[in-house]
């Protein structure tokens, strides 16, 4: 018997609570799906001050492309069973694609998905459309314009490359140092590891933009200071991604020691105990007997850490030139303009784009991340 | 572990933390004393006018900024003591406040509303993200365990979203006639526009900010409740309790430890509240400490950068965050020494 069994419980409270969790999830992703919907239509329609027109968005239809009722339904059905049939199809790839990741046989699947809902909506409009009467329709206007116009004419492919460089950056070297050090705090049983990570987490409590203040006069004027080592070459550090990546180490490196410490927790002591018995050194205990099973926190962390990057405004947008900037502090660029509700549309469509593969990560990495968001606090 | 080994692998990172965030953080506490300034010199100069008999010259003593030989001003480091810190608190202001009782009158000086908003800010979105997040945990693990899976990852999706992006779809559902204040307006039949008042801008963030966070607090506390004990639950029932006895007298207290972390957290990350205020557009209305360092920070209209502002910003949003965390760190320290670390 279990404390609050479904099994057991009035039949309100189970209406209530069911209820509940209708509207949790509608409201936790209204936002998205609305910024979404907005994206793909015309400023008409999309600043519609009526739910419909917003949904249906009879300007785009008319002026624009449009997707037919059949088509829709056929992509529901679709989706649907696609779904229930995900299981069958994994093990059926497993074998073929001749990999035993996860990950990658997700991406193939969803991708497969993809494709055969592109498919499927091309196939309809072509040739299906025209002989199914009313069905055949268009009823949902949408025109893929706004995207168009942020990667292309907007720069927004440079600012993904910046986005790129300065994550991977980020994730590559927190990892190497977090997980060294994680795994030595893990270890340690003095007053210092104690006090190390006391530290941590005081620096962990720092707004951003005080380290930001220590950074920047050094950043403009990093040319004169650094030539007596450097001579001429002696960078100008303000402006450059690669610059930023050391200051958002130095943010995410407490949080990442705190994550990498409390998984290493995890791996029992006796494994590298006994490592150590045969004959190993600590260093030689830690490369045979802990990398092959730490990867699971390694994954988390990175996550984590990969997500500082990404997400980051204040930084990047003081320490880089508008022109250079990385994706997330461009966007303001965009919608504070102030100039054409179409400029706004294209914020929107910048905004989806940023969140896309967000979105793919947390499909994906589900599991790593609510690991990584416990991991912490359940073991106190 | 012995020493070497331990300065082996925790090294690297400590060398990074020291380098990295402790020497910037003296830095900022020494610009916060001193401030660049342009240097200045008298310079002769001598202008003429083309007059009826000749040129009519006169000679006026002016003052220029000096150039170096690049042709850019030079500038000169000035220690000026506490004169950033006092053009940021505005003493005076304070005085007469505390002489006057009359506190709202510090609301014109910027530091002192970016004070107040940022701890109500933090004040109350705390007691909602603890009781929505614990609400939505019990009713998930109440629900049949099939439905667990997408119900977490829609709830993992505002959590996970770039906070600027969050708060900028949040603005475009209320910026001009957007979808809910059009539905508001229909409903209340008035002309509501959310992004003119300061109330209504502050509400904005709090409700985006409980948003934000819900999830991080029904993920940690849902994992709590895996873990609970089921045989006490059962004696408890055995003994009579009812829902609302359990809830009480069990499940809260098992909690208790991740209802203080994730109030840590919180407190620490709404503390740094900043991106609300730039997707909102809001600075006019209402800032935050973290963005008042940050405009400092950023170039102004005349291409200016107040340095020693910002630091001087900085150090009081430390001295903030001390404060606010020393209870914790007194207790962590209490425990470490009786053993229960």
């Amino acid at each position: 018997m279990s404390f609050l069994d479904a099994s057991n419980q009035p039949f309100a409270l189970k209406a209530f609570s069911t209820l509940f969790i209708l509207i949790w999830c509608l409201i936790a992703c209204f936002p998205l799906l609305w910024i979404t919907i907005m994206s793909l239509k015309l400023p008409l329609d999309a600043f519609d001050s009526n739910f419909f027109n917003v949904l249906i968005g009879p300007v785009t239809l008319q002026l624009k492309n449009g997707v037919s009722i059949a088509s829709f339904l056929a992509i529901s059905l679709f989706s649907i069973y696609f779904y229930s049939g995900r299981q069958r199809l994994q093990n059926y790839f497993r074998g073929s694609i001749g990999s035993s990741k996860d990950v990658t046989l997700f991406l193939f699947i969803f991708l497969l998905y993809i494709f055969c809902c592109i498919s499927i909506l091309i196939i309809f409009s072509k040739f299906f459309d025209a002989y199914l009467g009313l069905l055949g329709a268009k009823i949902f206007g949408f025109t893929l314009d706004h995207y168009h116009a942020v990667w292309t004419e907007r720069g927004f492919s440079l600012f993904f490359k910046n986005s790129l460089i300065v994550t991977s950056g980020v994730v590559i070297i927190s990892l190497s140092l977090g997980t060294l050090a994680g795994y030595g705090l893990a270890r340690k049983e003095s007053s210092i590891a104690f006090w190390i990570l006391i530290i941590a987490l005081i620096f962990r409590a720092l707004p951003h933009s005080v380290l930001v203040a220590g950074y920047l006069p050094f950043f403009m004027k990093s040319n004169a200071i650094l030539s007596p080592i450097f001579g001429e070459f002696a960078p100008v550090l303000y402006g450059q991604p690669l610059a930023v990546i050391v200051v958002l180490v130095a943010i995410n490196q407490p949080f990442t020691i705190w994550l990498m410490r409390s998984f290493f927790q995890n791996i029992p002591k006796e494994l590298d105990e006994a490592a150590r018995i045969d004959g190993c050194s600590h260093f030689q205990a830690f490369r045979k007997i802990i990398i092959p099973v730490m990867w699971p926190g390694v994954i988390t962390t990175g996550l984590f850490s990969f997500m500082l990057g990404y997400n980051d405004y204040l930084v990047c947008s003081l320490l880089l030139d508008g022109q250079n900037q990385t994706m997330v502090p461009s966007i303001t660029g965009l919608f504070n303009r102030d100039t054409s509700t179409t400029d706004e549309i294209v914020a929107i469509a910048a905004a989806v784009s940023i969140t896309a593969p967000l979105f793919f990560i947390v499909l994906i990495f589900q599991k790593q991340i609510v690991s990584g968001l416990t991991a912490g606090a359940v073991k106190g | 572990m012995k020493n070497r080994d331990f300065i082996f692998f925790v090294g690297p990172s400590l060398v990074a933390m020291f380098v990295c965030i402790a020497i910037p953080l003296i830095f900022v506490l020494e610009q916060s004393f001193f401030v660049n300034k342009k240097v200045y010199k008298e310079v002769e100069v001598e202008s003429c006018v083309a007059g009826f008999t000749g040129q009519i010259c006169s000679v006026e003593m002016q003052t220029k900024p000096q150039l170096d030989e690049k042709g850019e001003i030079i500038t000169q480091k000035e220690f000026v003591g506490l004169e950033s810190y006092e053009r940021l608190i505005n003493f005076d202001a304070v005085k007469k406040a505390f002489w006057q009782r009359n506190f709202l009158e510090l609301e014109n000086v910027k530091f002192f509303s970016a004070l107040r908003f940022t701890i109500t800010f933090c004040l109350i979105t705390l007691p909602f993200v603890i009781i929505l997040g614990l609400v939505i945990a019990l009713t998930v693990n109440n629900l049949l365990s099939s439905l667990k899976g997408p119900i977490i990852f829609v709830s993992l999706l505002p959590f996970i979203i770039t906070p600027i992006i969050g708060a900028l779809s949040i603005r475009w559902l209320f910026v001009g006639d957007g979808i809910i204040t059009a539905f508001l307006e229909w409903l209340t039949n008035s002309n509501i526009s959310m992004f003119s008042n300061s109330w209504t801008l502050e509400l904005m963030m709090i409700l985006y900010r409980i948003w934000h966070v819900c999830p991080f607090a029904f993920i940690v506390f849902y994992a709590g409740l895996q873990t609970i004990n089921k045989e006490m639950l059962e004696s408890a029932i055995v003994d009579g309790a009812n829902r609302y006895h359990r809830l009480r007298f069990i499940i809260i207290p098992h909690l208790m430890p991740l209802i203080v972390f994730v109030s840590l957290i919180h407190l620490m990350d709404s503390y740094r509240v900043f991106e609300e205020i730039v997707a909102f557009s809001s600075d006019a209305y209402v800032i935050s400490l973290q963005w008042l360092t940050f405009d400092f920070l950023r170039l102004d209209d005349t291409g200016n950068r107040y340095i020693s502002s910002a630091s001087a910003s900085s150090i009081l949003t430390m001295i903030g965050i001390s404060i606010l965390l020393y209870p914790l760190i007194k207790k962590t320290w209490n425990d470490y020494r009786e053993g229960k670390l």
